[in-house]
């Protein structure tokens, strides 16, 4: 199969990278938003032919038919490997390979990636500017990351191989880090992104170490080694088998008898250490503290990276190596119980922020979460893997209403320049496209049929009651909690009191279409999306299944759901004291919400006090005092010294023939006493 | 008249001992120069007296004398040379003054 189109995939936003970021104040704003976004809609009709052709055109490298397990015919998705040449040869078989492999994870990011990307680049025409159309500084290296971002968010889900994906992991957080920092003027986003970098650097340690224990022990890189195993007569074709990797396992830690480390296996030390790295950027529990300050990007950034794409690459890594994760179950329930607390947390916090880009920060970790938690629920025994398919599933549908949510608060801020809603109240006669685009997008959050987020929250609950009903009790709870902050954040936007209007010139109105289409077209999507039978698609061996509706759990969930939303529109929908009240009663848990749970706090103790304070200032004090005394000591003696017996060289010969004769009478008198 | 080597080496040496002495005590440069000269001439008095006394039948001494004698009076030129330009700068010969250089 011809490889050009893969290549151009990622060939073409590296381009337009090196074309903005090189030459892009020799453009005009104007030409270098066209030349983005016309690139970025180019590569995205390459994804979706590719994706087109691995899902449906039969071609063998794509698809096979095989037996199931009751003897019908069932068919089968296959990992192709479209291109993979050594990138880095050490010695041996261990060499560093860049590729790209298209599977039916793959094929749905790249479609994912793509769309919201392009959108993405479409919006920020117009929302880079001002309302009087003229650009912001920096538009063309706005563009440049944005490319930047895309290539190494494809390059990310294509990788062949652990080091691939983790080359791309840097690169999708150093360009995350480039686009927080965007307003490098402002002291916030500064700090946000550093923040952002050194939280996601730290997470990224342990995902390195994790990588080198298990390729230590393993003696192998590629995802083809761990999780597939080949298809034969196809030379780049294989299928994902469990067996392959609980033999691998089997043959390579059999020598060592499975080593253990501190009571676990060194297998799941490796797995935690990468599902760490996950936790990072996925800003699960307790590393989530970079991701609501990184909102002081600019939105659509957030759209695009903290909302729908590079924040679930954590989500991706674990489903990517998930065959692994399967054999060693601790890993898996490591992970619901980080998603379980991860989720209600990050609700709860949500239920109490007053700037609605925190809102959706937090009900982006929350979302996360919930398939952090169905990919840990997931064995292949409960429901031919639920949890797997259904994480994949809202990866999918969160990302088109999340992204939705977040360009339609881009809209609102852009209208009325504020980040909180209590600038906004009542604004749903004034913006009459971005109030039901985002309706439905909070709709499609909350789970209410017939919206993409109903069927695919439907699909986590039931991995979750499969496995345990406790977890399927505290994930109803965060659903419920959903449907509540979306609603209250709903309501306060659009209804709650009339909207003032300072400048009736400049009331609040409707952006120009580059701002409204993508809401339009994401909204559409979150409409449809939930139809799709996802089974056909993604499942966690690559067999097509259907999974059906289980409509106790759907009933239950759209009961709970109903019944946050009236709560919520009971005490938003007018303008009314209850809310206040409410917080009066229970002033403890409100500031503790409010606060974000005191974690930056926390963190600040745990850096500046314990870290700096106790570790880092006696370091710090021996360096100055006795390392620094020692060299200082040294040179004040050498210096002392000069300086007392820099008389003797007085420059007057005079005294220099003094001291030579008197020298040669003592020596002549010393020489003549010894011959005496 | 008996002259014995001791009533030539001893002058000399009351010679080079006027020298040293006007050497380190002098303040005037010219002065110094004439001190210097001094101890010059009371060494080549004990070379030629040397040669005369020790060695008779060669002549070594006295040919050392005489280019001893030849560079003293070159090297007279370039000091006094030297002592006239720094007048010219200094306005003054007295080395306890002539610091200008000095650290």
């Amino acid at each position: 199969m011809d490889a050009t189109i893969q290549i151009l995939i990622l060939a073409i936003p590296l381009f337009m990278f090196l074309l903005l970021g090189l030459l892009g104040k020799y453009l005009s704003p104007k030409i270098a938003g066209i030349l983005g976004t016309t690139a970025m809609g180019v590569v995205t009709a390459l994804a979706y032919y590719t994706a087109f052709n691995y899902f449906f055109s039969g071609d063998p490298n794509f698809q096979r038919e095989i037996i199931g397990e009751h003897g019908e015919t069932v068919v089968e998705h296959l990992q192709y490997i479209v291109f993979n040449p050594v990138w880095l040869e050490f010695y041996g078989n261990l060499h560093i390979n860049i590729g790209f492999m298209l599977d039916s994870i793959s094929a749905m990011m790249l479609v994912v990636i793509t769309t919201i990307s392009f959108m993405v680049n479409l919006y920020s025409n117009a929302y880079m500017r001002d309302h009087d159309g003229v650009y912001e500084k920096g538009f063309q290296r706005y563009y440049a990351f944005l490319a930047l971002f895309s290539f190494s968010m494809l390059g990310l889900v294509v990788a062949t191989n652990i080091f691939q994906m983790y080359i791309f992991w840097e690169l999708v957080g150093a360009s995350s880090y480039l686009l927080i920092g965007f307003y490098y003027t402002s002291p916030a986003a500064v700090s946000a992104s550093k923040k952002a970098f050194i939280v996601t650097r730290f997470a990224d340690l342990g995902f390195l170490i994790g990588i080198l224990v298990l390729s230590y022990y393993t003696g192998v890189f590629s995802f083809m080694d761990f999780t597939s195993a080949p298809v034969e007569g196809l030379a780049d074709t294989y299928h994902i088998s469990l067996d392959t990797a609980s033999t691998v396992l089997a043959t390579k830690f059999a020598g060592s008898a499975a080593p253990m480390f501190m009571g676990c296996s060194v297998l799941t030390w490796a797995l935690v250490l990468i599902f760490m790295g996950g936790m990072g950027k996925s800003a699960m529990l307790p590393l989530h503290i970079w991701l609501p300050d990184a909102m002081e990007g600019p939105t659509p950034v957030s759209a695009l990276i903290h909302a729908a794409t590079m924040v679930v690459a954590g989500v991706y890594l674990v489903a990517r190596l998930f065959p692994l994760y399967l054999q060693e179950t601790t890993a898996l329930e490591i992970v619901t119980v980080v998603g379980a607390i991860t989720a209600f947390y990050a609700a709860m916090v949500a239920c109490a922020q007053v700037d609605i880009k925190r809102v959706l920060a937090f009900s982006t970790i929350s979302q996360i979460a919930f398939m952090m938690v169905s990919l840990g629920v997931c064995r292949p025994e409960y429901h031919h893997g639920v949890g797997y398919m259904a994480s994949m599933f809202h990866l999918f549908t969160h990302a088109m209403f999340k992204a939705l949510l977040f360009l339609g608060a881009g809209a609102l801020i852009h209208a009325v320049h504020s980040n909180n809603y209590t600038a906004m109240h009542g604004l749903r006669k004034y913006m009459p496209v971005t109030h039901w685009t985002f309706l439905i997008g909070c709709l499609a959050i909350a789970g209410i049929i017939p919206f993409s987020g109903f069927f695919s929250k439907d699909e986590i609950l039931t991995a979750c009651g499969e496995y345990s009903i406790f977890v399927y009790i505290w994930m109803s709870a965060v659903a419920a909690l959903t449907a509540f902050y979306m609603f209250r954040l709903y309501f306060l936007i659009f209804w709650w009191k009339e909207h003032k209007v300072h400048d009736p010139h400049h009331a609040p109105h409707d952006q120009p279409w580059p701002m409204t289409v993508p809401l339009i077209f994401l909204a559409l999507v979150s409409c449809v999306a939930g139809f799709i039978n996802f089974g056909d698609f993604v499942t966690y061996n690559g067999e097509q299944h259907t999974f059906d509706l289980d409509w106790t759990v759907a009933g239950i969930s759209l009961t709970v759901a109903v019944v946050s939303i009236a709560v919520a529109a009971k005490m938003y929908m007018k303008e009314n004291p209850l809310p206040d009240k409410m917080a009066a009663a229970l002033p403890r848990l409100w500031d503790w919400c409010y606060h974000r749970f005191y974690w930056d706090e926390l963190y600040m103790f745990i850096t500046h006090r314990i870290i700096f304070g106790l570790i880092c200032k006696p370091i710090a004090w021996f360096d100055r005092h006795i390392i620094d005394g020692t060299m200082d000591a040294f040179a004040t003696v050498t210096n002392k010294a000069s300086w007392s017996i820099k008389g003797l060289q007085s420059g007057n010969v005079q005294t220099y023939v003094w001291i030579y004769l008197i020298g040669a009478l003592l020596l002549g008198t010393i020489t003549y006493i010894c011959l005496i | 008249m008996n002259l014995n080597i001791l009533c030539y080496l001893i002058p000399a040496l009351i010679m080079f001992c006027c020298g040293v002495y006007g050497f380190i005590t002098r303040k005037n440069m010219i002065a110094i120069l004439i001190s210097l000269e001094l101890m010059l001439n009371a060494v080549d008095i004990n070379f030629v007296v040397f040669n005369r006394f020790l060695f008779p039948g060669s002549m070594e001494g006295m040919f050392f004398t005489l280019f001893a004698i030849a560079i003293a009076a070159a090297e007279t030129a370039l000091a006094i040379a030297i002592i006239v330009n720094i007048f010219r700068v200094a306005k003054n010969i007295d080395v306890r003054e002539i610091t200008k250089m000095k650290f």
